[in-house]
């Protein structure tokens, strides 16, 4: 075997409370996709942020291409050849495609020299991409051609990528994986982070699997089944969903004809949606981020009101009403955006769970709050969805991104709702919870709920859903059973990303 | 290289630590500008903090002055606490303030020299009426059109500060007053007097009321679900707006408060130490209680020991300037160390200090 790119020996960093790695060593070889496996909390970020130089490591050592590697800071790591793209994505709406470029440069050329090698990388590497847009018009996926593009211009050796495919369509993971498999032909390496295991199976040479901080184990994807690798990830072997007879019952929500303005400069309006769902169903609704997710979950919480008779809940319209009178009628919501939207950062679990539960949980009466019963229902949620947290006294903000989302998908299923909408239910959450969720999301179904998940994970929404619908600018596809679906006809119906017919791929 | 990282929760020890910093740190620095300016800086100290409760010759006089200036700073601070929990910007308290007094004041003027025992209770309630009702000017053109409240509310001082000139030079103005500006004096007049509870402490109705207040809003904030939305609303509108909470409502609810209780202030002040309606009737207390809103951290309890510690201050530096002749200007400039300090010292309660090199966690 060649030398190593990248080898990390002994890698530990403790956090106050926490240790996030403990002695990881392994390779990353040249020209290689290594994929990092792990639940939230398995230390893969802190991991990640030591390569990229935002952490230093308590003990171990790195070395590059046999050199010792020790980066003080990101833009040392990057002259010495690792970029990375972040899962979150850190652009300006406002400025353009190159200008956004260059605020990443340390020394960025003039803004025409730039463009064109925006335009030269971008088709080298079958991403079109137009140096002067404006980022704020542009898909995830197309975002995400930025970062890339960004690295790219930086000629690196290692490409990081934290979770990149979460936000594509299946077209557009095809195009980035060809990408990824050219970057591998010209001996660059990739460390590649994700919690999709088919992904992995069928992109990554080698997968290091992190369990609490330590490495578990080592091995080769594609001849490992996805099981063994979630197994691995979790220490212990976990329920996968369980296929269920689907017989929908009455009427539970109806949409008719609503339409409704955009919000903002960088919103979506909702054009004719119609749909309806039953008991015991599960409607999954696909789409690109920002094809009118948020604003379809906003009209069905009640945050925005609708025009009369587009909204009927159990054959009652619900179009004037607010959230408190649509969660009354049983029609519960979780927002996607759960730091701000789903939970207030600053306040408590227990608050938090006030915010949602205050009239279905009896938390209020006379208008005062029963905090006891607030403790103990935030308490509950906690218990039975594994919120991992030293207790329901901490803001919100102080849970990871799983966790939280964990206890907003939590703090309405307790509620035993008889419709329940989510938007990204398992976002950023690993594999053993997702699935917990999921499950969750099933059985309230067979208890006779009626669930409409909005999802940008297809395999999510094929593993639940009864039927699938697409949101495209707004406008929603017809639905169709999930059976007839094959995930070619899913990407054509989630259309959605630019540009996508000059999609052609060199090498 | 020094850092500021932010805690995963804010520290409860800081919290309580931050104010007696902030006060600590201002003697000594205050100190060190009173001995620049040659005066001993700790007979300053000690003049400005100690004396007016505590020196045998002033405390007689200066005690009750705590109360009666404590009292509307506290009550007016209350009430804008509510609205900047809630991020509504009432910065206009000075003129609710102003139109409660001319409110409350006309309504019982206009049965003088009834002596009923009905006539003070309808000042409070027209003083509370006029300061609402000022309010829901900015609160009206907020929700309706999407109005700053900050300028309309401030602007409105104005306008109230005009009113003032005008009535106590006109529709106010005492028929035996031989043509002097302001009004019959509600000293002098029993039914519509608002005097000390218990003669020499400074405690009259307005206080009890700052006190009641200060109850009423620990209660409201910590149990009641309207409080917990007005907390909602401050801390993440799109959460507050998902939870079913009405924005509108809550602009109305927290101006009307404040507008309130600005309103109160006013009355129980014209008919109890100013006495009278007059063209320098207001002396600052609509702005002061802001600074006492924020020094008290938005929190009830905070807000209590904050109006004290500034009505303190007011008479200890009154007394300085008067003892140890002190310019007016280093007194301003103290209050405003205090206030410096506090919002300085309160970062390290959302934040820790750390020392070497950076690093994201």
């Amino acid at each position: 075997m060649d030398e190593p790119l990248l080898s990390l020996r002994g890698l530990t960093k403790a956090y106050p409370g926490v240790v996030a790695n403990s002695d990881v060593s392994f390779d990353i070889g040249q020209g290689e996709i290594h994929a990092l496996l792990g639940e939230n909390g398995a230390g893969k970020s802190t991991l990640v942020k030591m390569i990229y130089g935002l952490v230093r490591p308590d003990a171990g050592t790195m070395s590059l291409n046999g050199g010792a590697f020790a980066p003080g800071e990101p833009s040392e790591a990057r002259r010495a050849g690792v970029a990375m793209v972040f899962q979150h994505f850190s652009l300006f709406d406002a400025l353009s495609v190159a200008e956004n470029v260059a605020l990443g440069m340390e020394t960025p050329p003039k803004s025409r020299e730039l463009a064109q090698r925006i335009r030269d990388v971008s088709e080298e590497y079958g991403l079109p991409l137009d140096p002067f847009r404006t980022v704020g018009t542009l898909s995830a996926g197309e975002r995400q051609r930025v970062e890339i593009v960004r690295c790219l211009l930086q000629e690196p050796r290692l490409l990081i990528m934290d979770e990149p495919t979460s936000v594509l369509t299946p077209q557009e993971v095809e195009i980035l994986f060809s990408t990824l498999r050219q970057l591998k032909a010209e001996g660059r390496s990739i460390l590649y982070i994700s919690h999709k295991l088919g992904e992995i199976r069928s992109l990554c040479d080698t997968a290091t699997i992190l369990r609490r901080g330590e490495v578990v184990a080592t091995c080769t994807p594609s001849e490992t089944s996805s099981r063994e690798l979630a197994e691995m990830m979790v220490g212990a072997s976990f329920a996968a969903p369980e296929a269920r007879a689907h017989a929908p019952g009455e009427m539970a929500l109806e949409v008719t004809g609503l339409s409704l303005p955009a919000p903002g400069a960088f919103g979506t309006p909702l054009r004719e949606v119609s749909f309806e769902l039953r008991r015991g169903e599960v409607l999954g609704i696909g789409g690109v981020a920002g094809n009118g997710q948020d604003e379809l979950l906003a009209a069905l919480s009640g945050e925005r009101l609708s025009p009369r008779g587009t909204v009927a809940l159990k054959g009652a319209d619900v179009s004037r009403d607010g959230p408190i009178a649509r969660r009354e009628g049983g029609l519960l919501s979780a927002p996607e955006e759960r730091l701000g939207h789903a939970a207030a950062p600053n306040m408590s679990l227990v608050e938090n769970g006030v915010l949602t539960a205050s009239r279905r949980e009896g938390l209020v009466s006379n208008g005062f709050l029963d905090w006891s019963r607030a403790r103990d229902f935030a308490g509950r949620v906690i218990e039975r969805f594994d919120v991992r947290t030293p207790g329901s006294h901490v803001p919100a903000r102080a849970l990871s991104g799983g966790n939280l989302q964990k206890f907003v998908i939590g703090r309405e299923i307790l509620q035993r709702p008889e419709v329940l909408v989510v938007n990204q239910p398992t976002w950023g959450v690993d594999a053993a919870a997702a699935a917990a969720i999921r499950q969750a999301l099933l059985d309230l179904a067979a208890d006779g709920a009626a669930i409409l998940v909005i999802s940008q994970d297809l395999d999510e929404l094929m593993e639940i859903s009864d039927r699938f619908a697409a949101l495209n600018e707004g406008r929603l596809s017809p639905a169709r059973p999930v059976a007839e679906l094959s995930l070619e006809k899913i990407g054509l119906m989630m259309g959605g990303a630019h540009d996508m017919e000059v999609a052609h791929v060199h090498g | 290289m020094i850092t500021l990282e932010k805690r995963p929760q804010p520290s409860r020890t800081w919290t309580f630590l931050a104010p007696v910093a902030a006060v600590l740190l201002t003697m000594i620095v205050g100190g060190a500008m009173f001995a620049l300016l040659g005066t001993d800086p700790v007979a300053a100290i000690r003049t400005i903090f100690w004396d007016p409760l505590f020196n045998p010759q002033f405390a007689s006089y200066s005690r009750p002055q705590l109360l009666v200036k404590a009292g509307p700073l506290i009550l007016i601070a209350i009430g804008l606490s509510l609205g900047f929990r809630a991020g509504v910007w009432n910065i206009g308290a000075e003129g609710q303030y102003i139109m409660g007094a001319i409110c409350g004041a006309g309504a019982g003027l206009m049965f003088y020299p009834s002596e009923s025992v009905l006539i003070f209770p309808l000042m409070i309630l027209a003083g509370a009426l006029g300061g609402w009702a000022w309010a829901m000017i900015p609160a009206f053109f907020k929700t309706r059109f999407g109005t700053n409240e900050i300028l309309v509310s401030l602007m409105l001082v104005y306008v109230a500060e005009s009113i003032l000139a005008s009535v106590s030079s006109g529709l106010l103005r005492n028929p035996e007053g031989r043509g002097f500006p302001g009004s019959r004096n509600f000293q002098q007049w029993d039914a519509g007097a608002n005097r000390d509870l218990v003669a020499g402490t400074g405690m009259h109705w307005g206080v009890v009321a700052a006190f009641i207040a200060v109850i009423l809003a620990y209660v409201l904030l910590t149990r009641h679900i309207q409080g917990f939305n007005i907390r909602l609303s401050g801390e993440a509108p799109r959460a507050a707006r998902f939870s079913g909470v009405n924005p509108a409502r809550v602009v109305i609810f927290c101006l009307g408060t404040a507008g309130a209780l600005a309103g109160l202030a006013g009355l129980f002040e014209v008919s109890g130490p100013a006495g009278q309606i007059s063209i320098d009737f207001n002396s600052g207390y609509g702005f002061t209680a802001i600074i006492v809103a924020f020094l008290g951290r938005l929190h009830p309890v905070g807000i209590l020991l904050a109006g004290l510690l500034m009505a303190l201050t007011y008479i200890g530096g009154e007394l300085a300037q008067l003892m140890l002749s002190v310019p007016g200007a280093s007194i301003q400039l103290f209050q405003g160390m205090l206030l410096f300090f506090l919002l300085g010292v309160d970062v390290f309660t959302n934040y820790r200090l750390r020392i070497g090199k950076r690093e994201a966690a």
